[in-house]
Parts: structure tokens; C-alpha cells; sequence
């Protein structure tokens, strides 16, 4: 494949932007770019926090007014008392700012943009300007979904996954505006993801350094590789089904609404056809980025790296077949689910591959547990338990049991907040220093990690027998059940744990804001890594290198012995070490 | 001092006085049995219409409301309660008919400012009342007083439509901004409750009591179309003419089909 | 509170606990051996001192045993789940003799129309639009004829281990037998709007006897 050619590119400095502006709201460099996307995703995660910790005081205290309820209109919450309509509203809220919002930003917005041309020794994105478009076409999904809650009749209500008909009729929703908004947003975001997909397949196809070949490319440009294609995908099926969806709430079409001969099984199809994929997307950078942690911090290869980059890619593939497995109660042809119960069973494999390897990796390493470390490995053990409960409710009968329980709940935030949000702790803290050029505090990011540790277990494990005993999702009184009643004490103590694991959040927050007015200033290489990013000074100026650094072997040449350091960097040359082909052509 | 302040209390009481004098002239009278009008305001001058709702043909037997699984509802209720779409008396009188004039105020008429919300209870599962009248931009209070959870479904054409719930013992305010006749509401959690609202830009209106009489008082000289509203038998019409302070009296019937 | 699986009351309920308890024994073996894996490596491999890591990038033999024995795993756990779902849910496993409950889904109520002594729905024996009640014989095959009359919602018995949503639009089947005398509760288990909580059913397996007499009190409108 192609590389590129090395010539430097001497102007890169003269043509930085000088205007603040230029500089920081409206800028084309992919640094910049990740950071702003840094900065929206951390407020609508506090936001998706927010709207959680209210729904975890309606569960804990049914009925009761909330501390602060108050300022909510007597529409949501009269006298503090959250009434049914906003509880789903919070419902639907909290999964559509977590998924949109935080974790797929700050995976893909923050870290493909921030991380792509670094790691891969290259001066920017292939298309700035459209970088630039893909931000804030973001910003503006985002605005749209945050206004929605402002609305006169309040917000979309038909859960994140905003089934039809119940999304599509405002007469059974009680929901018009809010969920048309919601419906734009999403398209607006879909919109952001295919530009930056567009960027980050081109640039990692085109834009790599001379000797950065595919197979010395680290495991986080592996990840975000397949995510874009996944992203490029899946995004336009989802845009396409909320424009049908809107169309059904606006102007009379009956894609999904049964009277005319809609369907309401199509919406689900096509949301799921996005939604696997989705989830995948919501994974594998994190699997990339812990990778590279991982290696970093057991100071060894990561064990079996070819076997990663096939199982990367094999999530990749495998990720579009498995779609129906959402859908085994929905009225599908039950053959259907048949297959897809194969499908979903098979796609297990590629992820034990790399929790094994994972293993391997720290196997007979030299284990240093700085905070980044430590959110990696936290990665590793959480989503083991998230893939693992995911067997139970890819056994068909079983699902039939806990499908739409809280055994899914506690599922899938195994594998987003236990996963991916770990993941995220960790690369934060550990890239912190490549952003900002000072590096968060190592004691209070131990703290903060510990207690969300296990704070976040208390949460989520129980989740599991509330769901075994059959506790519903989405329900605004479980007490109405006779059956459920004995599990409220549960729910009372999931809710005070999630309070002050909400609270912890404080510390990462702080930590994360105060270092970067007072945190001690970052050496160029602070974890001792090879990445190219570290051949850089911290931050990262504009245009990275003046001369595109070549590059002479994989990045995780760690306890190698050729060299005395446990640690060798992927541009540092040897002596034996041979100049790679340089071709002609390619951008500088 | 003391005479000023004395002054500005003449003035004021002064002041109270014509509005009170004000506000009574204006307000107009919706008398008559089942009505949860906008507060009883004695009669005024003005003409009274009124009347009788008759059914003719076989009584429909109405169906006994299963309220098995609602036990605080059904414990209200000595006998068992049934559907009220059609209340006819042993003497063929209809009930829960809305008589309103449709037609024929003069063009300067204007409503008075409500008083008072109308109140719209939910009460052994039932709405009470189950048909009423209410000025544009008057308050409904939709009270609870079943403490369970109930769900307000207004299907407004007019006006907009809305869909709260009441999980347990609350008032909520609505308002109604456009005149429709009429706005039906529905609880979805318990299918038999129904209530309908005549939005209207006026006070001239009752409902039938279970004699099926009704009155509507205070109206000004002119020729009105009057409607009579029922929920199942749809509506008829008559003209009615006042010139002044009499009373007209116009039977509407209805026939079982 | 119960920490486990809730009561058997249908046939099927202990085959899917079986499952369920045979996949907890496989992911919990894996549970051990990951988790305990990683924590044994954090202790005995933490850096220390003049310690060196073994510069290693993998073993492919390992490789292979660690891709084969999950894929074996995942697809046999695949051709024993099918076993129970086609018998479960496929189109053809409902039993002839099944006893046919309507099932009307509405926000924010559950309808019920039993069939006659006839045992046929759509007759005039029909006892039309029981609330929230589904009364259910035991030891006799029950299908619930299930439809929408708005939006998507399920119905779920967990006692009976029995979910199936119930799609405008469409006319969908599931069937049972239940075993185990008694009062149960049916909930719905898809977001229908604010009710969705409310939408609570009370379900009562009986003897065919006392099954009988209920329906014959129901179609005189004497619900209890």
C-alpha cells in the first residue's frame, strides 16, 4: 500500500492559524478537533449522568419528591414527584445522550481524530475542513437533542431504541416536537460521523508514514480503523430510517404506522441493522486503546497481535450479521432467530480471542499499574462479565426469560460503562498529556478509580438478579408488582450507590480540570511508550512533524533485546535496522 | 395623615365596589342540574331557556364495569357500577345531554372572565362529571381522588391535544384555547372512562339531570340556535326566540336505535 | 428476596432454567479462569526491582486451543438453545388442542377473550374482554392469540417463562401449559407509553374444574 512520501513540509508552521478563532473554535487541526469533540462529550456525559441519577431516585424512592425536584415544571415533576411521562422521557434521554452523545464521541470524535495522524506520523487529517464540519455538525445534533428537553410537551419518550408506532404517533406518545427533534438530531449526527469516517479511512489508508505498514500500525488505529468503515456504513441506515420515522410524524407517510400498511417490525430491523453495528462502534476503540495501555504497561508485545487485528476485524464482519438478536420476542420469524442465535453465539469468539490475549499480554510482564493501567485492566475484567451475561441472552429460550429485564441493563453497562467508560478513564488520563502538556494527578486518578471500581459493581452486578427474577426495564413503579416488591430494598441500594458513584465522578472531573491550570508540567515521553506521538514535544504543535518521522519497526517493542530500555520506540533506528521503500507521490 | 390615608381608603373601597358592581353585571348564569359551570352566579335579568330530554324506544341495558382489578375503585360502590354512555330514568328521561347555544349571540357579546376552574374528578374510576361545559381559557382542574394511577387523554381537534398522567392523589391544571364541541377524554389504564368537554366561548349551556331537565339562564334578546349534544344519539337542534326577561321552554327527544 | 430464577409453573420453565443454570456452570468456569487469571498475573508479574518482562509476541498454538474450545462451546450452547426454541416458538409447535385466549393489548389494559365451552374463538360462546384477569387451566396446552390495538407491547409471565410481543398489525401466537396451581402476575414487557408500568394482569392457574366454573360465572359478567 501506499506510503507517504517524506518530504518535509517546511511551511507548516508559517501557515498556523493565528486568530483565536482559527485557533480554537473553528479549526482544522485534528488535535484541536478531538479536543472540542473531548469537551462536548464530557458535558453530555454529565448530562446522561444527570438524567440517570434521576432515575435511579424515582426506582429507590417511588413516589417520593426528589431533592431539587423542584425546579422542575409541574409538566415533569409536580411538588419534586416525578411523574410517569418524564421518567420514560429520562429513560429514553439518558441511553440516547450516553450512546450519541458521550460514549460514541469520545471514543471515535475524540480519540480517531486526536490519535489517527499522530500514531500514524502524518501532518493532519486528509480533509481538514470537512474534520472541521464533522465537529460541528456534532455540536449541532447535540444542541437539537438538548433543546428537545425544552419543549412544551417535553422530550422523546419511546426509549433510545424509539420503537414505532409508539414513536411515530403523537396521540399515543403524548410526545410531538420532542420527538421530531429527536428524529433531526440523530440524522445531523449521523451526518458528523460519515465526514469523520470519511477522514479517518483516507488517512489511515493514505496518510501513513514511510515503514508504517498496516501490520506495524497499533491496535487503536486498527480499531478506529474498522469502526469508520463501520461508522460509514451503519450511520446512513439510521439516518435514513429517523428521516422515515419523521416523515410518519410529520407529513402522513405510513413506513411504520400498521392502519396503512406500515410495519412497525421495519423500524426495528432497521434500527438494529444500525444498532449492532453501533454497539461495535462502541467497543472496539476502546479494545485498540486498551491494547496499546495494556503493552505499555506490562512492558511486553502485546501477545498474538496479528490474531488481534483478525479478531478486530472479524468483530467488524461478524458485527452486521447479528442484528435479529435484539429481536427474538419482536414477532420475527422465529427461524430468523434461529439464525441469528448461531450468528450472535459465533461472534463470541473473536472477543474471547482478545480477552486471552489480553491475558497474554500481562502473562509474565513486568506490570506497572499507573492509572491508565489500571483503567485498562479494569476494561478487561468488565467486559469479560458483559460479553459473558451476553451468552445468556444469546440462548434464545433464555432470552425469553430476561429479554427486556434489567439482565440486559445490567448487561449492556458491563460492556459501556465497565468497558468502554473504563477504557476512556484510562486513555484520557494516559493522551491527557499529549493534549493539554501536563499530566493528571497519578494519586487522585487511583482514588477515583478505585472507588468507581467498586461503586460501579455494587450498581451493576445486582442488576443480574433483578433481572433473573424478572424486573422489567423502563418501569416507572416496580411496586406495583407483587412480584417485584421483595426486590425493592435492591433497588434502594443500587440507587445510593449509583448517588455516590455519581459523586466520585467529582474527582476524575477535577482532576481532569485542575491539571490542566496546575498539573506538573509532562516530559515528552511520560509513559516510556513507542508510539510516534511521543516523538513529539507536549502539546503537540500544529502540522505535528516538520518532517514525517520514518518508521522502523511495530509499536510494542517493549523488554526488546536489542535495546537496554524495556521500551523502543517504532521511529528510533538501530543499526541493523534498513530504510524503508519510500514511493513516489502521496501527500506530505 | 390621617386624612389622606382615609381618602385613599374611600377611593379604593370605591374602586371594589364598581368592579364588583362590574363583574356581576357580566357574569352570566349556567344553571341547571349536572353542570360544574363556572360557579353558581344567582340569576340575573335576562331570558331562561328550558326543558326536558325525553328517550323513546327500548332503554339500552348498560354493562356492568368489571372493576375486579382496581379494588379501591370498586370499593366505592355498593352495587356494582355500570357503563354510562346512556342514562335513561325508569321515566324515559335522558340524562348527560349537552344543551347549548350554538348560535345567535349578538356579535359584542363577550364571556365573562372565569371565577372559578371547573373541576374534573376522577373518582371510583369514573370522571364526574361526565359531561360539562367550560369557557375558552378557563382552568379544568383534573383532580385524582382515587390516589391510583390514572391518564388524562384529551383528543382535541381544535384545540391541542394532550396526554398527562396522575399516578396518584394531584391536581393538574389544563386550559382549553379554541371553542370545540367536543373534546373527548379518556383514561387508557381504565377503558370505560370517558368524559366529554364543550369548549365554548360562552356560559349559555347546561346538562340534563337524571329527570333530564335543563335550564339556561340569563340570556339577552335574540334568536338562538340551541344544540342538543348526546354522546351516543348525536345531536339535534332548535330555534328559540327571546325578547326579554321570559322563559322558553323546548324538550328535545331522542330515539333509541 | 429471591436471588434466584422465579417459580416453575409451565413445562418449559424448568428446560429453560436448565439452560440457563448449564450456561451460568460454562460462564462461570470462564469467569474464574479470566478473572482469576487476571489477578494472579497483577500480584505475581507487578513490577519489582532489576525484574525484566519476556519479551514475547505469542504463542499461536495457543492460539488456536483458546479459539477452538470457545467456538466449540458457543456452538454447541447454539444447537442446544435452538432445540428448545423451535419446540418453543416455532410456528408449527403450538399443540392442536390448545386452549385459545385472546389476547387484546391496549395502552394501558389488558383484554382477555376466553373461548367457549366450544373451545373455538369467534363463536358466540366467546366471553368477551376480561380485564386484567387471565385465568388459565392446568395441565392443558393455552395459546394466547395475541394482537395490538396501538402500539407494541409484550406479554411476560415469568412464572411461565413466557414472553411474546404483541404487534399492531400483526397476529401473533404463544402457547403454554402450566403446571403449578396458583396466582401469578403478567406484565408488559415493551415501552408503551406512560401506562407501561400499569399494564399489570393477574393470572390464575387452576383445575379445569375451578377453570370451568369461573368462565361460566365470567360470561354472566360476575368477575372476581
Amino acid at each position: 500500500m501506499t506510503s507517504v512520501a517524506a518530504t518535509p513540509h517546511a511551511g507548516l508552521a508559517a501557515h498556523a492559524p493565528t486568530s483565536f478563532w482559527r485557533k480554537y473554535i473553528f479549526s482544522t487541526d485534528h488535535k484541536i478537533i478531538g479536543i472540542q469533540f473531548l469537551f462536548l462529550s464530557l458535558f453530555f456525559l454529565l448530562l446522561g449522568g444527570v438524567l440517570a441519577m434521576q432515575m435511579r431516585w424515582q426506582l429507590g424512592f417511588p413516589g417520593q419528591a426528589m431533592p431539587g425536584g423542584g425546579i422542575l415544571p409541574e409538566t415533569m415533576a409536580p411538588g419534586g414527584v416525578i411523574l410517569p411521562e418524564y421518567y420514560i422521557q429520562l429513560v429514553t434521554m439518558h441511553g440516547t445522550f450516553m450512546v450519541f452523545f458521550a460514549i460514541m464521541p469520545l471514543l471515535v470524535g475524540v480519540f480517531a481524530n486526536f490519535l489517527i495522524p499522530l500514531k500514524l506520523g502524518a501532518h493532519d487529517m486528509a480533509f481538514p475542513r470537512i474534520n472541521m464540519a464533522s465537529f460541528w455538525f456534532a455540536f449541532l445534533a447535540g444542541s437539537v437533542m438538548l433543546a428537545s428537553l425544552f419543549v412544551p410537551e417535553g422530550a422523546a419518550r419511546a426509549g433510545w431504541t424509539m420503537y414505532a408506532p409508539l414513536s411515530a404517533r403523537p396521540d399515543l406518545s403524548g410526545a410531538g416536537l420532542g420527538m421530531q427533534l429527536w428524529c433531526v438530531s440523530i440524522v445531523l449526527l449521523g451526518l458528523s460521523s460519515i465526514l469523520g469516517s470519511l477522514n479517518y479511512i483516507t488517512t489511515i489508508i493514505n496518510n501513513r508514514a514511510p515503514g508504517m505498514s498496516w501490520f506495524r500500525m497499533p491496535l487503536s488505529v486498527w480499531s478506529l480503523f474498522i469502526t469508520a468503515i463501520l461508522g460509514l456504513l451503519a450511520l446512513p441506515v439510521l439516518s435514513g430510517a429517523a428521516i422515515m420515522l419523521l416523515f410518519d410524524q410529520t407529513i402522513g407517510t405510513h413506513f411504520f404506522n400498521p392502519p396503512a400498511g406500515g410495519q412497525p417490525l421495519l423500524w426495528q430491523h432497521l434500527f438494529w441493522f444500525f444498532g449492532h453495528p453501533e454497539v461495535y462502534i462502541l467497543i472496539l476503540p476502546a479494545m485498540g486503546m486498551a491494547s496499546d495501555i495494556i503493552a505499555n504497561g506490562s512492558r511486553k508485545p502485546v501477545f498474538g497481535y496479528h490474531s488481534m487485528v483478525f479478531a478486530i476485524v472479524a468483530i467488524g464482519f461478524l458485527g452486521w450479521l447479528v442484528w435479529g438478536h435484539h429481536m427474538f420476542m419482536s414477532g420475527m420469524n422465529p427461524t430468523l432467530g434461529s439464525s441469528f442465535m448461531i450468528s450472535t453465539m459465533v461472534i463470541a469468539v473473536p472477543s474471547a480471542i482478545k480477552t486471552f490475549n489480553w491475558m497474554g499480554t500481562m502473562w509474565r510482564g513486568n506490570l506497572r499499574f499507573h492509572v491508565p493501567m489500571l483503567n485498562a485492566v479494569a476494561f478487561v475484567a468488565m467486559f469479560v462479565i458483559g460479553g459473558l451475561s451476553g451468552i445468556f441472552m444469546a440462548a434464545t429460550p433464555v432470552d425469553i426469560h430476561i429479554h427486556d429485564t434489567y439482565f440486559i441493563v445490567a448487561h449492556l453497562h458491563y460492556v459501556l460503562f465497565g468497558g468502554s467508560l473504563f477504557a476512556l478513564f484510562g486513555a484520557i488520563t494516559y493522551w491527557y498529556p499529549k493534549m493539554f502538556g501536563r499530566l493528571m494527578n497519578e494519586r487522585w486518578g487511583k482514588i477515583h478509580f478505585w472507588l468507581t471500581f467498586v461503586l460501579y459493581n455494587l450498581v451493576f452486578f445486582p442488576m443480574h438478579t433483578l433481572g433473573m427474577g424478572g424486573h422489567m426495564r423502563r418501569i416507572y413503579d416496580p411496586t406495583i408488582y407483587d412480584f417485584l416488591k421483595p426486590y425493592q430494598p435492591m433497588n434502594q441500594f443500587i440507587s445510593i450507590c449509583a448517588f455516590i458513584l455519581f459523586a466520585v465522578q467529582a474527582i476524575f472531573a477535577l482532576n481532569f480540570v485542575i491539571s490542566l491550570f496546575r498539573g506538573p508540567r509532562a516530559p515528552q515521553n511520560p509513559w516510556q511508550d513507542n508510539g510516534l506521538e511521543w516523538t513529539l514535544p507536549n502539546p503537540a504543535p500544529h502540522g505535528n512533524w516538520e518532517r514525517v518521522p520514518t518508521v522502523y519497526r511495530g509499536p510494542y517493542e517493549f523488554s526488546s533485546p536489542l535495546v537496554e530500555e524495556d521500551y523502543l520506540p517504532q521511529t528510533r533506528k538501530l543499526p541493523a535496522d534498513r530504510e524503508p521503500a519510500v514511493l513516489a507521490g502521496g501527500a506530505p | 395623615m390621617r386624612t389622606h390615608r382615609m381618602g385613599v381608603t374611600l377611593v379604593a373601597g370605591l374602586v371594589v365596589l364598581c368592579m364588583g358592581e362590574r363583574e356581576k353585571n357580566g357574569t352570566a348564569q349556567t344553571a341547571a342540574s349536572g353542570s360544574a359551570g363556572a360557579g353558581d352566579v344567582a340569576a340575573q335579568a335576562g331570558a331562561t331557556i328550558t326543558g326536558k330530554v325525553k328517550f323513546t324506544g327500548a332503554r339500552p341495558v348498560m354493562a356492568k364495569i368489571d372493576m375486579s382489578d382496581e379494588p379501591v375503585c370498586k370499593g366505592k360502590y355498593q352495587a356494582p357500577p355500570t357503563k354510562e354512555d346512556v342514562v335513561v330514568s325508569p321515566n324515559g328521561m335522558l340524562a348527560n345531554v349537552f344543551v347549548y347555544v350554538k348560535a345567535g349571540l349578538p356579535a359584542t357579546y363577550k364571556a365573562p372572565a372565569a371565577t372559578a376552574p371547573v373541576v374534573l374528578d376522577q373518582d371510583g374510576c369514573r370522571y364526574k362529571p361526565h359531561v360539562f361545559g367550560i369557557l375558552v381559557g378557563q382552568t379544568m382542574s383534573i383532580k385524582n381522588s382515587d390516589g391510583i394511577a390514572h391518564n388524562i387523554k384529551a383528543k382535541g381537534v381544535k384545540n391541542r391535544p394532550f396526554n398527562i398522567s396522575q399516578p396518584t392523589t394531584m391536581t393538574t391544571p389544563r386550559t382549553f384555547s379554541a371553542p370545540e364541541v367536543m373534546v373527548a377524554l379518556e383514561c387508557n389504564v381504565h377503558g370505560w372512562m370517558k368524559a366529554y368537554a364543550a369548549v365554548l366561548p360562552h356560559t349559555f349551556s347546561a346538562v340534563s339531570g337524571a329527570d333530564g331537565s335543563f335550564k339556561i339562564s340569563g340570556l339577552p334578546p335574540g334568536t338562538y340556535t340551541i344544540e342538543a349534544w348526546h354522546e351516543r344519539y348525536g345531536a339535534q337542534t332548535a330555534t328559540v326566540t327571546v325578547t326579554g326577561a321570559e322563559t322558553k321552554t323546548n324538550d328535545f327527544t331522542f330515539a333509541a336505535r | 428476596m429471591d436471588w434466584w430464577l422465579p417459580v416453575q409453573a409451565s413445562t418449559i420453565a424448568p428446560q429453560i432454567d436448565g439452560m440457563f443454570t448449564a450456561i451460568l456452570i460454562i460462564t462461570g468456569l470462564a469467569f474464574v479462569i479470566v478473572e482469576g487469571g487476571l489477578v494472579w498475573f497483577a500480584i505475581k508479574y507487578r513490577a519489582r526491582p532489576g525484574r525484566k518482562a519476556h519479551y514475547t509476541h505469542g504463542n499461536v498454538k495457543a492460539e488456536y486451543v483458546w479459539t477452538a474450545v470457545p467456538a466449540v462451546v458457543c456452538v454447541g450452547l447454539g444447537l442446544v438453545s435452538n432445540h428448545y426454541w423451535t419446540q418453543i416458538k416455532g410456528r408449527d409447535s403450538v399443540p392442536a388442542d390448545a386452549y385459545p385466549i385472546k389476547v387484546h393489548a391496549k395502552q394501558f389494559e389488558w383484554l382477555f377473550t376466553y373461548a367457549g365451552p366450544d373451545n373455538q374463538l369467534g363463536t358466540d360462546d366467546d366471553v368477551p374482554e376480561v380485564r386484567n384477569k387471565l385465568h388459565v387451566p392446568v395441565g392443558r396446552p393455552v395459546v394466547l392469540e395475541e394482537e395490538s390495538e396501538d402500539v407494541i407491547h409484550s406479554v411476560f409471565v415469568p412464572a411461565f417463562r413466557l414472553k411474546q410481543d404483541a404487534v399492531p398489525g400483526m397476529q401473533i401466537r404463544a402457547w403454554f401449559i402450566a403446571t403449578r396451581p396458583g396466582e401469578y402476575e403478567l406484565a408488559c414487557a415493551e415501552l408503551c407509553g406512560m401506562g407501561h408500568y400499569k399494564m399489570r394482569a393477574r393470572v390464575v392457574a387452576e383445575s379445569k374444574a375451578e377453570f370451568d366454573a369461573w368462565l361460566a360465572k365470567a360470561a354472566q359478567g360476575d368477575i372476581e
